[in-house]
């Protein structure tokens, strides 16, 4: 089957050229080609991550001088600052803004929608996705809904301000705060159409790793990256879904009077009409995505370093089958741990236990994944680039933030620090920063491949990893005290409270870190859009490396390969493996490709 | 200050490595100047996650030293030790773990710095060393399972021994009341769309219900010391949570349901000011505060500890000021407190009684006039 695909494919390549005349618009904007998809997915995110971080910044100046004036509120904010002195809803709205745009557009459509479409194809060996026009679709759809996020910045009575959980009623009522109005109903349509766009993108990036590998690449011969994608888009599939149903209840509770996620309410001097819905119902189906979401954000993250790892390790990722299995087991289990986040919402307790159990479960394939990276540097000769640097410091965030989960999925133990600094803390160390990095390491190891060999400044880099890496603890590991102190997170100062006094100076220490890690970012940006210009272009394999991609020619063309798409012979991790003699395979290079023939006497180990 | 001085040194640090990177690039002949790291980028870089690991036990350190007189005092509820100790062991595990990976990986990225010529070792899979990093996870974690379920079962056991003290949490926007049950230790039906504001029922007491009568309405929560005290929770407008960090405690207000928690309180309000950790804050915070006070600060008088109700759910734009002062005294001096209060029935339902003829006859008319309009 997939044989006569791809001849079909390769005459359509022959005819190339010939027929299609590319003009501006089918090449940069309605592209159906999955590169260029990639870009825009990049980009896109990339501009809504500046804008996620900016919010946080801000609203880090506010919790650490409380009350403050300061004129970069007034420019920004306008009347949302009056004097320059940061409202208490706006406070609000930008805490919930930025958790949107870093959850969602951010870490979700920039992370996996850039790698998986411009990865995918290229290293299973695939002309392009296996509905170009669908994944065309799929990212306009993501322009549109990020589109209607950021205009919803600029409405009368302010963006959404009810967390990015934004839990009903306090989403639902437009008198309980003013987000709850048109921001909100904005904020509902962005996310409806932005679950369409992902579950699109989902159903191709399944379709195509299941149907379009190249001649030899079976399952067990994938490397980790597609592996982390295939299985992120199946949980997509199971979860956004559930989260489609929930913001569509909620909409009509808002709009037509539904009674889903509303009861007696008594509210601005009146008594609402709504009776018998339950706010645990939302929860419930909020949590059904939120917590799968969590792994949609970090697998991918954990398959490009598994990748960049191994191939800067020039060393086989250690335990290739406990790495897939892990990814499988996490994603299974991913979708049966969501009541770790409502153990003291009112559920019953025994439900409360049944999730500790599953949560604490989870803990043992992230175990195994941390070990299995660290066995890989063990006796690698590290090629310490800038994507190398961001996948170890994953590793490091990854363990530190993960084993505080340890905590917080124990129900006991959550009771005292739920909703405090110290989940805030947590889940930026595991999924946020740890994510980040991921795409940091994917877009310095693969710049090359997007913007046809150019290559991004090595010492730039260094000097973003440094300062992000140490700012990213600077900011978050004391913020793991201020929530044991019990602070409460979403408060808009804490001045209200003597007993959370002394901690102001633990405040400001942790926004300075933020605000030097923010500006860190900007070498970055520099970094980025000079290299797509004027960077220098690099070997067409520049980090020697075993996967398909780098069998493709440097300029980009539409098919990816301009003959026949190589076919397969081997695993991925084929490096520095050698005979018994102790001579590399290929003699003086330490890695064999996959699209290179078993040599002769040479042993296929593991597949 | 401290900011400025941890500016100053990231500054330096950037420039270091800057510079660093620029005379090592200087020094490379011409043909490797490609964006790829060469033995010298994997030599710093090298030193470098050895100097971050250094950084990383740094922060804990400080961290620790600096900020953990800072954390909550010991617990004031006879669950809440039990809490604490779970919580020293689960820490105690963490930070183990914590040290040994994190030194293991930054080590390896040291001591493995790649150099031309040298040859990693193949090595894909190893199927003991996989069981005994699977296992051992399996058995701490198990241990730690268990041990969190026994508690969590204990704590979230909510009955009716031992002769609990039933009290109403009534959460809104943005604050808290209180509602003791009474003589009779029943709390009166109660239900949003009862609530009267002209007439001071602002819980939506059911005033058919005798339960309601003795009831106790009130906006500071007392606590007897040593008695075990049955929380309901109910909120009439969106989610709040019932937040006590000194007891351990704390369940989410829902609209249109009632949840619940239970501790027993252990130590008074005025044993707890004397407690040493509690004296040493309190005078560390009014150092504090009086510093704010000359600055001309609002809010900077002097602090008296006290035990305290938050709310940690967002609840809208004064969510960080929904809080109730709890005061945990001993058994005479709560009676004593609790007798000088008025019961629902003194308040409301005393002025009602005269109007409620009316009240129906009213209601009668109305929905006679609604009947025949609809005719």
């Amino acid at each position: 089957m997939s044989e006569v695909a791809h001849v079909s494919h390769d005459d359509h390549h022959d005819d190339h050229g010939h027929h299609h005349k590319e003009t501006f618009i089918t090449k940069y904007i309605f592209s159906q080609d999955h590169k260029m998809i990639a870009k825009q997915y990049l980009i896109t995110g990339l501009i809504m991550g500046f804008i996620g971080i900016a919010m946080s910044l801000l609203f880090r100046m506010q919790l650490a001088w409380p009350g403050e004036s300061f004129a970069i509120f007034e420019t920004v904010l306008g009347k949302w600052a009056p004097d320059g002195v940061m409202d208490a809803d706006i406070y609000l709205a930008l805490v919930t803004i930025h958790g949107t745009l870093m959850v969602f557009f951010v870490l979700t459509a920039g992370l996996s929608g850039t790698f998986s479409n411009l990865l995918i194809p290229l290293q299973i060996g695939a002309r392009d996705m296996a509905s170009g026009f669908l994944n065309m679709v799929s990212y306009w759809m993501f322009f549109i809904s990020s589109a209607i996020m950021v205009s919803s910045l600029f409405v009368e009575a302010g963006p959404a301000a009810a967390g990015w959980t934004i839990y009903p009623p306090l989403s639902a009522l437009p008198m309980a705060q003013p987000g709850s109005g048109l921001g909100m109903t904005l904020w509902l349509v962005s996310m409806a159409i932005f679950i369409a766009s992902s579950l699109l993108g989902s159903l191709n990036y399944i379709v195509t790793v299941i149907n379009l590998r190249t001649k030899g690449m079976s399952m067990t011969r994938l490397p980790l990256t597609i592996w982390a994608f295939f299985v992120t888009a199946i949980i997509g599939v199971i979860s956004f879904p559930v989260l489609l149903s929930a913001a569509l209840l909620l909409i009509m509770d808002r709009s037509f009077g539904t009674s889903f996620f509303l009861s007696d309410i008594f509210i601005q001097g009146e008594v609402l009409h709504y009776q018998g819905g339950s706010p645990v119902l939302y929860e419930h189906l909020f949590w059904f995505l939120g917590h799968p979401e969590v792994y949609i954000v970090l697998l991918p993250a954990l398959g490009i370093t598994s990748e960049v790892m191994s191939t800067n390790a020039r060393k086989p990722i250690f335990g290739y089958r406990a790495m897939v299995a892990s990814i499988l087991a996490i994603a299974f289990l991913s979708t049966i741990v969501w009541g770790h986040h409502m153990f003291v919402s009112g559920m019953n307790p025994f439900l409360g236990s049944v999730f500790t159990f599953t949560t604490l479960l989870i803990a043992i394939p992230s175990a195994v994944k941390a070990f299995n990276y660290i066995t890989t540097l063990w006796k690698g000769n590290l090629q310490l680039n800038p994507a190398m640097l961001f996948s170890i410091g994953l590793v490091s965030t990854f363990i530190t933030g993960g084993l505080t989960g340890i905590i917080l999925g124990d129900s006991t133990l959550d009771i005292n620090v739920h909703d405090t600094y110290f989940v805030v803390a947590h889940f930026h160390l595991v999924m946020g920063i740890s994510a980040l990095y991921g795409l940091f390491a994917g877009v310095y190891h693969w710049f090359p491949k997007m913007f046809q060999g150019r290559m991004m400044n090595k010492n730039l880099g260094y000097v973003h990893f440094w300062i992000t890496a140490v700012c990213a603890y600077g900011v978050f590991f004391p913020m793991h005290f201020v929530g044991m102190a019990g602070v409460p997170r979403r408060y808009y100062e804490n001045t209200a409270f003597p007993m959370f006094d002394e901690l102001t100076n633990v405040q400001v220490l942790m926004t300075v870190f933020a605000i030097i890690a923010g500006l860190a970012q900007l070498i970055f940006v520099y970094n980025f859009i000079s290299s797509i210009f004027y960077g220098k272009r690099g070997p067409v394999n520049p980090w020697s490396s075993n996967t398909l991609e780098w069998t493709t020619p440097q300029e980009h063309i539409h098919g990816n390969w301009p003959g026949e798409i190589p076919h397969v012979y081997r695993w991925a991790y084929d490096y520095s493996k050698t005979y018994e003699n102790g001579e590399y395979i290929i003699a003086g290079q330490d890695f064999v490709p996959q699209n290179v023939p078993l040599q002769e006497n040479e042993e296929e180990l593991n597949h | 200050m401290t900011a400025l001085l941890t500016f100053t040194v990231l500054v330096l640090v950037a420039i270091a490595i800057w510079q660093m990177t620029k005379i090592f690039e200087l020094s490379q002949t011409k043909t490797e100047r490609a964006e790829i790291a060469n033995d010298s980028d994997n030599k710093n870089n090298g030193y470098l996650l050895f100097a971050f690991l250094i950084f990383i036990y740094g922060i804990t350190i400080f961290s620790f030293a600096k900020y953990s007189k800072m954390l909550l005092p010991e617990a004031v509820s006879e669950h809440g030790g039990e809490y604490d100790q779970l919580m020293l062991v689960s820490m105690g595990i963490i930070f183990f773990v914590q040290t040994i990976t994190q030194a293991l990986l930054h080590y390896f990225g040291y001591k493995y710095r790649g150099q031309k010529g040298r040859k990693a070792l193949f090595f894909a899979d190893n199927d003991r060393l996989e069981f005994i990093w699977t296992i051992i996870p399996v058995i701490v974690l198990a241990g730690l399972i268990l041990w969190g379920l026994y508690t969590w079962t204990n704590i979230m056991d909510i009955n009716e021994d031992d002769d609990p003290l039933v009290v109403e949490l009534y959460a809104q926007q943005f604050n808290w009341t209180a509602r003791y049950s009474g003589e009779d230790n029943v709390l009166g039906e109660a239900n949003v769309r009862l609530i009267d504001i002209a007439n001071a029922n602002v819980l939506g007491l059911d005033e058919s219900d005798p339960n309601a009568e003795d009831d106790i309405i009130v906006k500071e929560l007392h606590l007897p010391v040593g008695r075990k005290v049955n929380f309901k929770m109910r909120s009439q407008d969106v989610l709040h949570s019932a937040y006590m960090p000194h007891f351990r405690a704390q369940m989410n207000c829902v609209p249109g349901m009632i949840t619940q928690f239970s501790f027993t309180p252990t130590i008074t309000t005025e044993e707890m000011r004397l407690n040493p950790d509690v004296v040493d804050k309190v005078k560390r915070t009014n150092a504090l505060r009086a510093e704010w006070a000359a600055e001309g600060r609002p809010n900077s008088d002097p602090w008296e500890f006290d035990y305290v109700l938050l709310c940690n759910k967002i609840c809208g734009k004064s969510h960080y000021n929904m809080q109730m002062k709890i005061i945990v005294e001993t058994e005479e001096e709560f009676n004593k407190w609790l007798a000088e209060q008025k019961s629902f029935k003194e308040t409301v339902m005393v002025d009602e009684e005269e109007e409620q003829a009316f009240n129906t006859e009213d209601g009668v008319d109305v929905e006679l006039e609604e009947r025949t309009s609809e005719e």
